[in-house]
């Protein structure tokens, strides 16, 4: 990303050195921060596990938390390759959708006239459920496997980006643009000086909601797609030969696969927008 | 002496999908260096509009717009501006948000030395101690001090001030209507300053210019008597209620709630020295 802002200087960054990365390691594993999400993953599983004992249910109607791990151990080199070809073309396909969005984003935030133009357009085509595309796409390029899951991974996710920053550009304060400008600066020194840095809290919050929509968009064509990759083909073939603990297993490595995606976003925007975050109090 | 702003028969109007919208009619506004011009007005009347007109964000329909013998035809940087939203850029400490005109105006500064001149202004304006601080860590009143010294910091010969103390309680605005009298006597400007606090005008300002409603033209204008230095006691004299009174007055016939000739009834007998006169 183009800006870095300079680091505030603080207290606490002086205590940061080296010699308390080891403690600061053990503070976190302790902080609430881990624990209330780690306990609440416990709890879920073992309400699952309950659940089903209770209930009684095969692994056919429903796989528990303990069918996993063996699944896991069984197939777990083709957990390590689907899973990284999902996660690649995952973030190509984001990466495709946030050079995109942004462009798209930037036309419509700077030009009233290509807002009005392209609104309509853009809603349109993210109202069409991307389940239909997917047939379309595949019977388009066929064969063109890795370019047709991260082609329909860019579009489920771009929306979202193009929204955010042409609304984040187009409210702007004019104060910021007037005395800029009058003080001679170009356009494109208000866009890089002002307009840029102020829109990354909003590219920050779609590009959370991007993550998961392009795993989504990856995952559907991986599954639809004869002779796919990835998890989703894992899933499929799961499904073929009803090795049911197999899709759940799958499903909760795409789960995992989205938190670790959704956090790395956390971390970047920390870093590139952590201002926009107020202290409490 | 010459001018340093003319404004001189400027016409404006916006063209908007319903037609156009007459702002300004006939304006005429003349400050001399180191004048302090303060414009009222009703609400809504172009004052706005003059201040883009002087800072060279837009041109008149008609007329001429004219800076220290120059024509204005686009934005020139010897103009800062602050405005009634002191706007600061959240992802910036106080200092660099003061820093940032150098960043855009021409100039051969080192870094040491914009940050010098930005410690300076800011401890000027009672902000020393602030220059780490982000702006959200500032109060309203703090953070159009900033904003101030922002408007200042790469020494332009013209300030506009756009409301700056509009949105702030009566306490703060007193204080910064002090400061603003200590900034001038260490950093000399030419001001021009839209309000709609008449107080305000006649404390700040050497010359009072009262708009007429829209579209606006040169209704009144008010020399305020050079005294000395001015101290808040100085509003409740009888020549500041003299003068409030006729400005009030102005005021009214400007909305059209009173007829250009009647005097106003609170008129005190004219001060010696105090010359006011109308104007078209």
């Amino acid at each position: 990303m183009a800006y870095v802002p300079e680091p505030v200087r603080s207290p606490s960054a002086a205590v940061g050195a080296a010699g308390a990365a080891g403690r600061s390691m053990a503070g976190f594993l302790t902080s609430r921060a881990f624990l209330a999400p780690v306990g609440a993953v416990l709890v879920f599983l073992i309400v699952w596990e309950a659940l089903v004992w209770v209930n009684g249910w095969p692994n056919y109607v429903m796989a528990s938390p303990s069918d996993l791990p063996p699944a896991y151990a069984r197939y777990w080199e083709l957990f390590l390759v689907m899973g990284w070809q999902t996660l690649w073309r995952t973030v190509v396909g984001l990466l495709v959708a946030v050079v995109f969005g942004v462009l798209v984003g930037m036309v419509m935030g700077f030009s009233r006239l290509m807002r009005d133009a392209l609104y309509p357009l853009l809603v349109g085509f993210n109202a069409i459920p991307k389940a239909t595309v997917v047939p379309i796409v595949a019977l388009m390029f066929v064969g063109a496997h890795d370019f047709n899951t991260v082609l329909i991974a860019f579009m489920i996710s771009f929306f979202p980006i193009a929204v955010s920053v042409s609304i984040g550009l187009s409210t702007l304060e004019p104060e910021y643009r007037d005395i800029l400008r009058s003080l001679g600066a170009s356009q494109f020194t208000v866009f890089w000086k002002i307009a840029l840095p102020k829109t990354l809290p909003e590219f920050f919050g779609a590009l959370k909601v991007a993550v998961t929509l392009a795993f989504i968009g990856t995952n559907l064509m991986e599954i639809v797609s004869p002779h796919g990759r990835g998890l989703g083909a894992l899933f499929d073939s799961g499904k073929t030969n009803s090795d049911y603990p197999l899709m759940f297993a799958v499903l909760i490595a795409l789960a995992f696969l989205g938190i670790v995606l959704y956090y790395i976003v956390v971390a970047l925007e920390k870093i590139f927008a952590g201002w926009a975050e107020r202290s409490p109090g | 002496m010459t001018n340093l702003i003319d404004i001189r028969d400027v016409r404006h109007a916006y063209r908007t999908e319903a037609g156009t919208l007459p702002v300004l009619d006939g304006l005429n506004v003349s400050v001399p260096e180191g004048g302090f011009v303060a414009v009222v007005g009703p609400s809504g009347c172009g004052k706005s509009t003059l201040t883009k007109l002087v800072a060279g964000l837009l041109k008149p329909d008609h007329g001429e717009v004219w800076l220290h013998g120059e024509k204005v035809k686009s934005p020139r940087s010897t103009v800062g501006m602050a405005f009634q939203n002191p706007v600061m850029l959240e992802w910036r400490t106080i200092l660099q948000n003061v820093m940032l005109p150098l960043e855009i105006v021409p100039n051969k500064l080192t870094k040491a030395q914009k940050q010098d001149r930005a410690r300076y202004l800011l401890e000027l304006v009672g902000l020393k101690g602030f220059e780490d601080k982000r702006p959200s860590e500032l109060s309203g009143g703090m953070r159009q001090r900033a904003s101030l010294c922002r408007a200042l910091v790469h020494k332009p010969e013209v300030l506009i001030l756009d409301e700056p103390f509009g949105a702030l309680d009566a306490f703060t605005r007193e204080d910064l209507w002090q400061i603003m009298h200590q900034v001038k006597e260490r950093e000399p400007f030419t001001g021009v300053l839209i309000t709609h606090d008449l107080r305000e005008s006649i404390f700040l300002a050497d010359k009072v210019v009262v708009l007429s409603g829209r579209p606006a033209r040169t209704q009144y204008v008010l020399d305020v008597p050079d005294t000395g230095p001015r101290s808040l006691d100085h509003l409740y004299t009888s020549e500041a209620a003299e003068m409030l009174a006729i400005l009030r007055h102005q005021i009214e016939v400007a909305q059209g709630r009173a007829p250009a000739e009647a005097e106003p009834e609170t008129r005190i007998a004219p001060p010696p020295g105090s010359a006011a006169q109308g104007m078209h």
